[in-house]
């Protein structure tokens, strides 16, 4: 029986899992975690898939609703 | 090479007037500083020099350099009035404000690559690799002791906050790992990107800009008055970390480096998109959920370290724009 995980959804960005893990990608191939905490992408634009990569930031300044140009 | 670089600490650089001339003679002499001259610029080469050796006696200190003067109360009092005229000159440079998820959020925003300045950017597009020796030697001073200032707030902070930050701590420190301590992959690629890997090897090199940095975290880490503005600091690093070092990876690709070389960086894209998740979350938030009123220190932080961070860069390209070296001392290659 496996420890009990922690995983949450950060909703804006990545899945956190807590402790070490082995990711199984759409590929079928397994990549190991060692760390504390692993962040895996969500969003598909990550360079580092299937890693966080903080790719699904903003890539502009905020507008503000109503601010044109 | 590398046992005895870990164990080779530097020596006590060269003064650069008459503030640290006074200091660095009294930590040589073993005497009390005489004849201590007035604070003139806070962030000039002689003070922010001074500062950063007399924060060094807190971290691994000056060989021939007696340990206990880290407690010496004269020298602390030196270190006392700098420290009064960076925070004077720092708290009235930056704009106050209490507002932290609205200064988080334009830090997670970032410019559309084509858009973005800094140095990374430079590096990524036109930076020789010259110029990416002198950013690393600029860096030196900070990652060779990397994730150090902050572990001084650890012991400050309400239990969920310093959960969290230790969980990033850790990962700064290899995770059990002595290999993956990050200071210690800061100086492999030194030695890779041939440059010297001695703790403090650049100190003479490095201008104010450069200093002043590591001196922030090092106030801020020092004082449990200023807990908020560590940790608004810390922040500030790991959030703007990832696609910075993405840059990096991919600078010294292009300048081809090989991928040893870059695996520093390449480790922080990924550890840092981590640690950004657990400051927010985990940090900032519950810390500001037990200790509110520090909320206006937490973005003082972040707007005092990116200034800072901004003033450095603008060093750094101003100088390379001229061709000419940002640093002190043009590099010499071993």
């Amino acid at each position: 029986m496996r420890a009990r995980s922690r995983v949450e959804i950060t909703g804006e960005g990545p899945v956190l899992v807590y402790g070490a893990a082995d990711i199984v990608t759409p590929d079928g191939s397994t990549v190991r975690s060692e760390r504390a905490v692993t962040a895996l992408c969500t969003c598909r634009r990550s360079r580092r898939f299937p890693f966080c990569d903080t790719s699904h930031r903003d890539r502009e300044r905020r507008r503000r609703p109503g601010a044109e140009k | 090479m590398t046992a005895l670089a870990e164990r080779a600490v530097s020596a006590l650089p060269a003064p650069r007037g008459p503030l640290s001339a006074c200091v660095l003679a009294a930590l040589r002499d073993g005497g009390p500083p005489r004849d201590l001259p007035p604070v003139r610029d806070p962030y000039g080469e002689d003070e922010q020099l001074t500062l950063y050796c007399l924060y060094e006696l807190h971290y691994r200190g000056f060989p021939g350099v007696d340990a206990e003067r880290e407690w010496d109360l004269d020298l602390l009092r030196v270190r006392q009035a700098l420290e009064r005229e960076f925070r004077t000159a720092l708290r009235a440079e930056v704009p106050a404000g209490d507002d932290v998820e609205q200064e988080i959020a334009g830090l997670l925003t970032e410019p559309a690559e084509a858009d973005g300045t800094g140095v990374s950017y430079h590096l990524l597009r036109t930076g020789e690799p010259w110029q990416l020796r002198e950013y690393l030697a600029h860096r030196s001073l900070y990652h060779l002791k990397e994730a150090d200032p902050q572990a001084w707030v650890i012991p400050r902070l309400p239990a969920a906050a310093k959960a969290a930050l230790v969980t990033v701590e850790h990962d700064e420190y290899g995770a059990g790992d002595p290999e993956r301590v990050h200071a210690r992959m800061f100086a492999a690629m030194l030695r890779s990107t041939g440059l010297d890997d001695g703790y403090g090897a650049y100190l003479d090199s490095a201008p104010a800009s450069t200093l002043a940095e590591v001196n922030l975290m090092s106030l801020c880490g020092l004082h449990r008055a200023l807990r908020g503005a560590l940790v608004g600091q810390f922040a500030t690093v790991e959030l703007t970390s990832s696609p910075g070092s993405d840059r990096l990876v991919r600078a010294m690709d292009r300048m081809g480096f090989p991928a040893a070389a870059s695996a520093f960086y390449a480790e922080h894209v990924e550890a840092d998109a981590v640690h950004e998740q657990l400051m927010r979350r985990g940090v900032v938030q519950p810390l500001l959920a037990e200790e509110p009123e520090l909320a206006s220190d937490v973005v003082f932080g972040i707007r005092a370290s990116t200034l800072l961070a901004e003033r450095f860069g603008d060093h750094l390209l101003s100088a390379w724009a001229n061709g000419r070296t940002s640093l002190r001392h043009t590099l010499s290659m071993g």
